[in-house]
């Protein structure tokens, strides 16, 4: 948190180790969750760890992954983006309506939209809006799009959607090598080329942006452009598993993703986010969520309090971490 | 006429302009008919909209990244909690209100307590305590079907001359924040806080504490609007409080608060929640379907905060 950035200077040439020890715990905390979540599993449970299980218990986590992708560049931009969920349910209504039936016309809508998000991002940035009251309104925009375009539960998945996400490659089930591909992707894309430098520091030091000629109003455009296209993404992934539509399936995505992007060890101010970290933040609330209640045979009303609770223990030891790491 | 100049600068004075229109639109429509009962109606309603959006403000002006995300779920699990205190009998409604009171209260401390002890950003914060408590309400209020004590229900549907009576005691609510906004320790020391955290702890306010009045308020009139919402609904449910995140949000900043923090606007709550109410009835007269409803009430809260964003450039 703040403390750590605020303490690291004054306390880093006698104890750098031991300071750099402790980055790397907070770095690993976010896998550090998600193995003790497996090894619980295996424990109550070991046959769901199998080829089979992995494929059942991480079926939906390859959607959550996307979102959460998508919410951690807008976060990144110091933005939150509270309509994702709802943009990921109208997608997901397009993908089972016009994408199946008219391609070309659902391909064109799908392009739309990335638009309009990346419209959005100028919109806040030209404007100086905050991001949380537009992406609230837009949640009902989507919302309302989607169920005028569906009004009742249906659609039809389209084929080919449905060969990729039945994919079942030998030895390694689908969604793991979803996940580290799409981490992969991201990692590369945004912690290793000096546009994505450039992007992350327009969330750091955005003035320090500004004035290495940098222009702050497309880092903003083209974050919320790869918050839309993740967005289209993961609704597409969620028609590919789910098979049919409802304009609320992606409602609770929007917390979802954001509780990913933290857990992952991302942070909500300065441009510091994992890629990586975002892709097993969200694998740990799709494990956390619904398989490791279900061994524990707690009932599924727990399910969004399991998530809350996984949330804070994990922020928790972040604290712990940063606390000694200021006392250092 | 400078008093009426005066009048236009003031922020607030937008929310109602828009109110009127929309309920004049309304009323073209319908060839007057049933206007004063819109009006009736949308007080009603604006009553839950305004006492959560006075917690909300009190928080959002604790300044950037302040917000409560927690208040659907709190309104949620505060109607069961008062539902079940009161038991259909009227000899305990003000038992069920405290219950509920205190519940909210309760969830406003621990938002608090997560976000000292953790040093996470409210909105993790009341985030992730909002995950926990729809999950404490799933279980708790499950298959609860408690009907409100009938006088209390008959009470929060009660009108005088058309005026609802929980809208004019809402009024003495809104009355009395604005007083602890501008003329208290207290609510100096909120703004102040919204305007410069780091100067306002060096001026000796006692940061810690107001944040967590203000968090701990936010969550008790959480608790008093779920209360009151069952009454008014005839019963508890889950949902109750869903469509209170955005309401409660957006009637502070339609309401002319600044987003930034330290400047809050208390008579600009009640023009936002009645224009937003209006706006829905407006749409419903017009009998547009629930997707083109939603579609336009997410349009005019972007549009409305973009006309209204040029005021935060200046600060």
């Amino acid at each position: 948190m703040s403390t750590d950035t605020i303490a690291v200077p004054t306390s880093a040439p006698p104890q750098a180790g031991a300071i750099n020890l402790r980055r790397t715990l907070r770095a690993l905390l976010p896998a550090l969750s998600l193995t003790l979540i497996l090894i619980a599993i295996a424990y109550l449970n070991p046959r769901a760890i199998s080829y089979f299980g992995f494929n059942l218990m991480l079926n939906l986590a390859i959607p959550i992954a996307l979102a959460t992708i998508a919410q951690m560049f807008v976060i990144t931009g110091n933005d939150l983006d509270l309509s994702i969920g709802t943009f990921v349910g109208f997608v997901g209504c397009v993908t089972a309506t016009w994408l199946h039936d008219a391609p070309l016309l659902g391909i064109a809508v799908l392009a739309g939209s990335v638009l309009v998000y990346a419209g959005l991002g100028a919109l806040i940035y030209v404007r100086n809006l905050p991001s949380i009251v537009v992406t609230l309104g837009m949640s009902f925009v989507w919302q309302g799009l989607a169920i005028l375009l569906l009004p009742k539960p249906g659609g039809k998945a389209p084929g080919w959607l449905l060969g990729l996400m039945g994919f079942k490659p030998p030895y390694v089930p689908f969604p793991i090598i979803a996940a580290l591909v799409i981490a992969a992707v991201v990692h590369i894309g945004l912690m290793r080329t000096s546009y994505g430098a450039i992007l992350r520091g327009a969330g750091g030091n955005p003035v320090a942006i500004a004035r290495a000629g940098w222009s702050l109003l497309w880092t903003k455009v083209i974050m919320f452009a790869l918050a839309g296209i993740f967005g289209v993404f993961s609704g597409m992934a969620l028609i590919g598993i789910t098979t049919s539509a409802d304009a609320n399936i992606g409602n609770g995505y929007t917390l979802l993703s954001i509780a990913g992007v933290i857990l992952g060890g991302g942070e909500f101010v300065g441009g510091r986010v994992s890629p990586m970290g975002a892709v097993i933040g969200a694998l740990t609330l799709a494990l956390a969520a619904s398989p490791l209640l279900t061994f524990m045979h707690i009932p599924p009303d727990w399910q969004v309090g399991a998530n809350g609770a996984i949330l804070i223990i994990v922020l928790a030891a972040r604290a712990l971490i940063s606390r000694r790491d200021a006392q250092a | 006429m400078s008093r009426i100049r005066q009048l236009f600068v003031k922020p607030w004075i937008w929310s109602f302009i828009g109110a009127f229109l929309v309920w004049l639109a309304a009323i073209v429509f319908t060839h007057g008919y049933g206007a004063g009962g819109m009006i009736t109606a949308a007080l009603s309603l604006a009553v839950f909209m305004v006492i959560v959006g006075i917690g909300q403000m009190f928080v959002i002006t604790l300044g950037p990244g302040n917000v409560d995300l927690s208040l659907p779920a709190n309104i949620g699990l505060a109607s069961a909690v008062a539902m079940k205190a009161m038991d259909g009998n009227d000899a305990m409604v003000a038992v069920g209100l405290l219950a509920a009171l205190a519940a909210g209260f309760a969830i406003g401390a621990a938002n608090y307590l997560l976000i000292w002890a953790l040093r996470i950003p409210p909105i993790i914060a009341t985030l992730s305590a909002s995950f926990i408590i729809q999950s404490i309400d799933i279980s708790y209020g499950r298959g609860l079907q408690i009907k409100p004590p009938p006088g209390y229900a008959d009470f929060s549907n009660l009108q005088f001359l058309g005026i609802p009576i929980l809208a004019a005691l809402t009024v003495l609510v809104t009355i009395a924040a604005a007083i602890a906004l501008h003329r208290t320790v207290y609510g100096r020391s909120v703004s102040a806080i919204g305007q410069n955290m780091r100067a306002a702890w060096l001026a000796g306010i006692p940061v810690g504490r107001i944040r967590f009045l203000t968090y701990a308020l936010s969550g008790t009139l959480g608790g008093l609007n779920g209360a009151l919402l069952a009454g008014y609904f005839r019963g508890a449910n889950v949902d109750i409080g869903n469509e209170y995140l955005l309401a409660s949000i957006a009637v502070v900043v339609i309401g002319g608060t600044s987003v930034a923090g330290g400047k809050a606007n208390v008579p600009g709550l009640w023009g936002a929640a009645l224009f937003l109410v209006l706006l829905l009835t407006m749409l419903n007269t017009f009998g547009v379907s629930a997707g083109v409803r939603l579609l336009l009430t997410g349009l005019v809260i972007v549009g409305v905060i973009t006309a209204a964003g040029g005021q935060k450039a200046l600060r």
